[in-house]
């Protein structure tokens, strides 16, 4: 059975025809050509999925599309300004925080929302929260790193010095 | 300014974090079709029969293949790309392996039929209708098992299910050493089977041109010219130059993404049978029982040492799972990457090793992340500190004791290879020192006052990686040479694209193989582009795998470069009227040697294609292609130190500490090194304490299928680690590198376990295989009656 919806994607009104079994995941990647949001498991486990709906952080692969009328919401796409990498974002290419970059959109998403909620977490509550989200290439070790440097830099702060020192090209 | 040796951010990042990379999945060609694959749920059974009747004519399905069909139009079976001869001199057995199953099915997950949909949802529907007759038998999925005469035949010509029967070494030498030793250790132990799980599952699309008679495939592969050779060649039969096989943005492989994979080919086949495109994308749960599987080795070691505790002699006898059929390089990963690395670090003179392959009911077992040598190291380190102990002696005192010195190298070994150099002592002193090893008696009389064991455990590793020498893998089954290409194109105003046979999933290849070429060729970054991932864009190459890719792969660009620049100069004496041997190329200008006359690398590229003022003799352009085969492996090697935690009550285990000193020759990108090694660094503890893939014994049954049952390493499972690097430079390659993907894989499991087998000393544990979750460690500590429990 065929429905429309109509939700804010990006800032962006959109409507489209879904079945009511389409994932909110389907919906943005296969109709709205939204490919940043990833899909890394079928057991709502791997987080490669995460977007923001109305501000929350919310696996997209456990949202049915219809459920998201009226809503609003922010993929990977939508979280730079411009060119501009969001300070979080910046953050994950100072530290080397990904490496094939499948779950890093997830990952970018989880984290500004932990920020939200927690503006100046510690190692252990970024480790702790980033338990639904996997990494198999990182060893988290430098996403941990890039989370704390983006929520410092979010909250008006210098950067702390970065391990790698990188440098810009 | 060089940017080599800088942490330079990387040039891929943009894409990947505004999401605009493009996997495989991302990809949506017009007009296409979705493939579901029918799996076998059964881990033995006979086909008796299929009927899809009834899904072929459900809503949206254009076809439904089955295994006759494709045998039927000629499909050929997924090959093998090493041959392994057995002791006796026999060639291994080498069973036919059908995309689709045709009468049998010999694991949970065989794929069995393939329904094509307009939609994938449609697809799905219809392969409920389709109704397959299975006539369940009985299977076998432990490897030792598999050998007993009782067990069920895999293959009824395959003989109580033996691959292959293999050794390597001086028996005699062995057994002499053994009857003088002053004292012999023996250690039985399993390494663990696991499931890659690169985050990007397996997904293709197949493609056929009707105006050309080309077909192309996207493919979630670390090769695409290994696909099209083996895919093209022996499964469809499709010329190479008909066949495009394009491996974009690929999320992680660490080996998963080598192998020729049955869906590539249906998806292929089926796109040119229906004249549209065919997308199939793997879910998770066809990920867990359909991409090849590690290790699963279950092994006897025992170690001969003499009155000094000098080693005297190895002796290892291994059986390996090949699980239901031989995966592209199945057979050389626990003998050749396996036996050869079994000195180790020391200079043991002599060593013997037999592998027994076996068949059995499971997935295809294959190379991943570290592939024979992460199971070579585990077993001498875990030997090594079994002697210490039995000895009395500090695991590091001992290692220290028996390490091949610093000044023997080029060393060879008696088990085949030469390691080109090394520094064992240094990488342990710098390990063993930042872990603070010295302070750990203290830390283990404090943690007691906690009522918590606490262990440090030392693991040295050496890897054989670069790979590989064409000739010497010939010699040794390989079906393939294993060097490496690139194509330097300068185009005329002076940038510079780079089509690299490597591929890049994660490593970063963009941002290191710029910074090499930038560097050689004095030119800023932003000027090269790399081009990786595409057989019609880039030369014959053998793709990423073994820690190979800038060892053999930016060798390949040193020599290109070389070319170009030698054609460089040519042109620029021309230019400059000097002679060609006064030319010297630095900071990306020729200049004649002893004045300032110069031109620059963009003046020379421009007369290249607009040869207005041009030597005679010399064709135009400036784009040379390369090919390097390296002259021996390169030998990675360091000293991983764990320390940890567990607590008597509940078996929970904390990583207080992980240092790891590795030599990986020269290093081009530190920054890119460290996350290699992290991630390699993850996935061994992953190994040592959280991972095992699980097969129910008696139905054959996959009982970890899914992330809820096969515990992943998340971030609060892991510590941070503690890296430094030391370099004794590769001496064959001009780079001086030697290779980081795959250390941290390979080293980090023996550091662990010894770690985990020290805290529980004093109970009097010996061993505890991995993974030793809290489950299994509340156990052992049960078992040995722990004093602490008791109080
Ligand atoms: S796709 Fe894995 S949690 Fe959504
Ligand atoms: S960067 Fe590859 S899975 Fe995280």
């Amino acid at each position: 059975m065929q429905k429309t919806v109509s939700l804010t994607v990006n800032g962006r009104p959109v409507s489209a025809t879904v079945e009511g079994r389409t994932l909110l995941v389907q919906l943005l990647r296969e109709q709205l050509g939204l490919t940043g949001t990833h899909v890394g498991c079928d057991t709502s486990q791997c987080g490669a999925c995460v977007v923001h709906v109305d501000g929350e952080a919310v696996k997209s692969c456990t949202l049915l599309a219809l459920q998201a009328e009226g809503r609003s919401v922010l993929t990977i796409e939508g979280v730079a300004t411009g060119d501009t990498l969001h300070p979080m974002q910046e953050a994950f290419r100072n530290n080397h925080a990904l490496q094939c970059g499948f779950c890093t959109p997830g990952m970018v998403m989880s984290a500004l929302d932990l920020v939200k909620n927690n503006p100046n977490p510690t190692e252990r509550e970024v480790r702790e929260y980033l338990e639904g989200n996997l990494c198999r290439c990182t060893g988290y070790h430098t996403i941990v790193l890039a989370i704390l440097e983006g929520a410092a830099v979010m909250r008006g702060e210098a950067p702390p010095a970065n391990v790698h020192g990188a440098a810009a090209e | 300014m060089t940017t080599v040796g800088a942490p330079v951010r990387r040039r891929e990042d943009y894409r990947f974090l505004t999401g605009q990379g493009t996997y495989t999945d991302d990809i949506n060609r017009p007009n296409q079709l979705y493939a579901y694959i029918l799996r076998s749920p059964h881990a033995h059974a006979r086909i008796d029969g299929i009927d899809s009747a009834a899904a072929a004519k459900a809503p949206g399905v254009v076809a439904v293949f089955t295994g006759k069909d494709m045998a039927a139009d000629g499909v050929g079976g997924l090959p093998c790309g090493w041959l392994v001869h057995s002791k006796d001199g026999s060639p291994m057995k080498e069973p036919p392996h059908p995309p689709l199953a045709i009468d049998r099915v010999r694991h949970v997950g065989d794929p069995v039929a393939v329904v094509i949909g307009e939609t994938l949802a449609q697809a799905r529907e219809a392969a409920d209708l389709v109704e397959i007759d299975y006539g369940e038998e009985p299977a076998v999925v432990d490897p030792a098992e598999a050998l007993k005469p009782t067990a069920p035949l895999v293959f009824s010509d395959v003989p109580g299910n033996l691959c292959y029967d293999w050794s390597l070494g001086d028996l005699a030498a062995v057994d002499a050493a053994f009857a003088r030793a002053a004292r012999i250790v023996k250690l039985d132990l399993v390494n663990n089977r696991l499931v890659p799980n690169a985050m990007e599952p397996r997904a293709a699309i197949g493609e056929f041109y009707r105006a050309t008679g080309e077909y192309t495939l996207f493919t979630t592969s670390q090769n695409p010219h290994v696909i099209r050779l083996l895919m093209g060649a022996f499964v469809l039969h499709i010329p190479e130059a008909k066949l495009r096989v394009v491996a974009p943005d690929v999320g992680g492989g660490f080996g998963s993404k080598i192998y020729h994979y049955a869906e590539e080919a249906i998806v292929t086949w089926a796109a040119g049978k229906l004249r549209r495109p065919v997308k199939w994308t793997a879910e998770r749960s066809e990920s867990f029982m359909s991409d090849a599987h590690g290790r699963d080795h279950v092994t006897h070691v025992e170690l001969a040492l003499d009155a000094d505790a000098k080693f005297l002699a190895l002796k290892v006898s291994t059986i390996a799972n090949m699980g239901a059929y031989l995966s592209t390089f199945a057979p050389c990963i626990p003998t050749y990457l396996y036996g050869t690395l079994l000195a180790g670090t020391y200079p043991t003179p002599a060593i013997y090793v037999e592998t027994k392959a076996v068949f059995t009911h499971t997935v295809p077992v294959d190379a991943y992340r570290g592939a024979g040598r992460p199971e070579a190291t585990f077993l001498l380190e875990r030997i090594v500190d079994l002697a210490a102990d039995e000895l009395g002696i500090d695991p590091a005192e001992l290692r220290r004791r028996n390490f091949i010195p610093a000044d023997a190298f080029p060393y060879q070994t008696p088990v085949a290879l030469q390691y080109d150099s090394g520094d064992y002592q240094t990488t342990l002193e710098m390990a063993t020192s930042a872990a603070d090893y010295a302070g750990c008696e203290e830390r283990r009389r404090a943690a007691m006052a906690r009522g918590k064991l606490r262990g440090i455990g030392i693991a040295t590793y050496i890897e054989a990686c670069g790979i590989a020498p064409s000739a010497v893998v010939g010699s040794l089954g390989a079906r393939a040479g294993l060097y490496e290409s690139a194509a330097i194109r300068v185009h005329p105003t002076g940038s510079v694209t780079v089509m690299t046979g490597s591929h890049s999933h994660g490593q970063g290849h963009e941002t290191t193989f710029s910074q090499l070429v930038a560097d050689r060729l004095g030119i800023p970054i932003e000027n090269v582009e790399i081009v990786h991932g595409d057989t019609a864009k880039i030369p014959y190459g053998m793709g990423t795998n073994g820690s190979r890719s800038l060892a053999v792969g930016g060798t390949a660009i040193v020599k290109a470069m070389d070319k170009v620049i030698a054609k460089g100069k040519k042109i620029a004496a021309h230019l400059l009227e000097a002679a060609e041997a006064d030319i010297e190329f630095a900071d990306g200008k020729f200049t004649v040697a002893g004045t300032d006359r110069s031109k620059t690398l963009g003046e020379v590229a421009l007369t290249a294609y607009v040869p207005h003022n041009y030597p005679e003799d010399l064709e135009p352009g400036l784009d040379e292609t390369a090919f390097y085969d390296p002259k021996n492996f390169t030998f990675p090697s360091g000293a991983y130190v764990a320390e940890v935690e567990i607590d008597p009550e509940t078996g929970r285990l904390e990583i207080v500490n992980f240092t790891a000193a590795d030599d990986f020759g020269n290093i081009i990108n530190p920054m890119i090194v460290a996350g290699q090694v992290h991630g390699g660094l993850a996935q061994g503890i992953g190994q040592a304490v959280l991972e095992g893939c699980v097969y129910d014994k008696a139905t054959g049954q996959l009982l970890t299928g899914s992330y809820n049952d096969y515990a992943m390493p998340r971030a609060d499972d892991l510590p941070s680690f503690r890296l430094s690097t030391h370099a004794t430079p590769c001496t064959h390659n001009p780079l001086g590198v030697k290779g980081c993907g795959e250390a941290g894989a390979i080293g980090a499991p023996a550091a662990l376990t010894n770690a985990i087998v020290d805290a529980l000393r004093p109970l009097g544990v010996r061993h505890v295989d991995m993974p030793a979750t809290p489950e299994k460690l509340w156990r052992v500590i049960q078992q040995h009656r722990s004093p602490l429990a008791a109080e």
